[in-house]
């Protein structure tokens, strides 16, 4: 057996571990990115080969955390890609309007950034009051982050370009208070926001939404698992709700292109249409 | 080299890639019968030009890579600013924001590294010119995997960095380092060997 095909038993095990002692698959994961992230740890835990890793996960408690980490992708800014925002600001927001009561689900939520600029986007259209953001991701420390809302302060300066690239009516240093070299988000914000563990590969439907934030989380996944997501992102949507997904992503050949109608194509923003109408 | 082997055409490069690339693959004619996929390094935020500066003078059909899509022969797939570009076992591209790797993303190693895992032997791969390290362990690992490693001849690259650290990291034996002109002559004999 060549290297790479002993390299690929051993994901697999460790793979099969996970699923079997902790409930988590991530065999519809896309492997490429996957593999690279589990050599990573391979190396960040100092192990000989990657099979190695299938022991401590059957018997060390605390080592799941650490692993679920490794593996998902905490990678997020506040208002990044100013350009979609923008685009939610200006042709999403007069829909969600529409509605009495307004839900939105960010999924892959990590350490929040984004959650917390969906938040301040809905308070400048005066929105806020009658929103609710539903904030997940199976990255329980990164939650935990999300939760505190205090961000490092040197990152402020990018965000704060982005903010203002995205429309922002006021100034980004309105939303929080600074400390040191940390800054803590405006807890007002938070009224509106709930941030919580789900897993897109087990979990079902939790809310009925108006907007579904997805982006950059489906390009981990294989096309099973991304037809599996959209299904249940399209479960949890009210008709006439929107999805954006990120801005590099296909639906092509996907339930997205079948049933939604695009309201900005090149920003991925798409609106479940109207149940009889067709395409 | 067995022509009838490569699937499919990688590549690299950092300063300098503008005038490379349209030199290099401004001379394949429009049905290629390969995909062709590769990084450049390019800044994360603002505006992405190449693409379109470099289909301009391209017969081939030039794009910025979106997740998920099979790659196509006659088509030249450019990784986007933000995100790695990787080349999945059933010839999809898939993106990734994971961490930077030599202080960029995207960044050459991960699509290297990733085409040799998942195709093995049937990649042919190119390091062009270019400041620093980026795509010397990842030519490596298509080498390691029996694919074809091509490097431009760092004497004739605008920036010569990438070609030698790419020189030093993988066996003579295993790559040949020639000019962009032979580079481009190499592709052309490749193409002619597909379609014969």
């Amino acid at each position: 057996m060549k290297d790479s095909e002993l390299e690929e038993v051993e994901i697999n095990l460790v793979l099969e571990t996970l699923r079997l002692r902790h409930g988590y698959d991530f065999r519809h994961y896309a492997q490429a990115s996957l593999r690279r992230r589990l050599r990573s740890l391979q190396h960040l835990f100092g192990l000989k080969h990657l099979v190695d890793l299938v022991p401590r996960l059957l018997r060390e408690r605390d080592l799941l955390s650490k692993v679920l980490a490794g593996l998902s992708v905490p990678m997020t800014e506040m208002f990044r890609d100013p350009a979609v925002f923008l685009a939610l600001r200006q042709e999403v927001v007069p829909l969600l309007r529409t509605f009495p009561q307004i839900n939105i689900w960010q999924v892959g939520c990590a350490t929040g950034e984004e959650a917390y600029s969906l938040a301040i986007l809905m308070a400048e259209e005066g929105c806020l009051f009658r929103c609710q953001i539903y904030a997940t991701d199976i990255n329980d420390a990164a939650l935990a982050t999300a939760e505190e809302g205090v961000f490092p302060a040197r990152k402020m300066a990018l965000y704060g370009d982005n903010y203002r690239n995205a429309g922002g009516t006021g100034k980004l240093a309105d939303y929080y208070h600074h400390h040191m070299d940390f800054v803590q988000m405006d807890p007002t914000l938070r009224r509106s926001m709930v941030f919580a563990h789900h897993n897109l590969v087990s979990d079902g439907i939790f809310c009925e939404a108006h907007l579904v934030v997805c982006r950059n989380v489906l390009i981990y996944f294989d096309r099973h698992l991304q037809a599996h997501c959209f299904a249940l992102m399209k479960g949890s949507l009210v008709r006439g709700g929107c999805l954006c997904l990120g801005s590099r992503e296909s639906v092509e050949g996907t339930v997205v292109e079948r049933d939604f109608q695009a309201i900005n194509k090149a920003m991925r923003i798409f609106r479940l249409r109207p149940r009889g109408s067709t395409p | 080299m067995n022509p009838h082997q490569v699937r499919v055409i990688l590549f690299g490069c950092s300063a300098g890639s503008l005038h490379a690339l349209r030199s290099l693959f401004s001379r394949l004619p429009r049905r290629y019968p390969l995909p062709i996929v590769g990084v450049t390094h390019t800044r994360e935020q603002g505006e992405w030009l190449l693409p379109e500066l470099l289909g301009r003078r391209c017969l081939l059909n030039v794009r910025s890579a979106v997740d998920k899509e099979t790659i196509q022969p006659g088509s030249l797939y450019l990784a986007p600013p933000g995100y790695h570009l990787l080349l999945e076992r059933d010839e999809t591209l898939s993106l990734s924001m994971d961490e930077r790797v030599h202080g960029s993303r995207p960044a050459i190693d991960p699509l290297f590294e990733s085409a040799a895992d998942s195709l093995g032997d049937k990649v042919l791969a190119i390091i062009l010119t270019g400041g620093g390290c980026d795509g010397a362990q990842g030519l490596r690992a298509v080498a390691d995997a029996g694919g074809v490693c091509l490097i431009q001849d760092p004497a004739s690259a605008e920036a010569s960095s990438m070609p030698l650290m790419a020189m030093a990291a993988v066996l003579e034996k295993q790559r040949r380092v020639l000019s962009l002109e032979q580079i481009g002559t190499e592709l052309l004999n490749l193409g002619e060997g597909k379609n014969g």
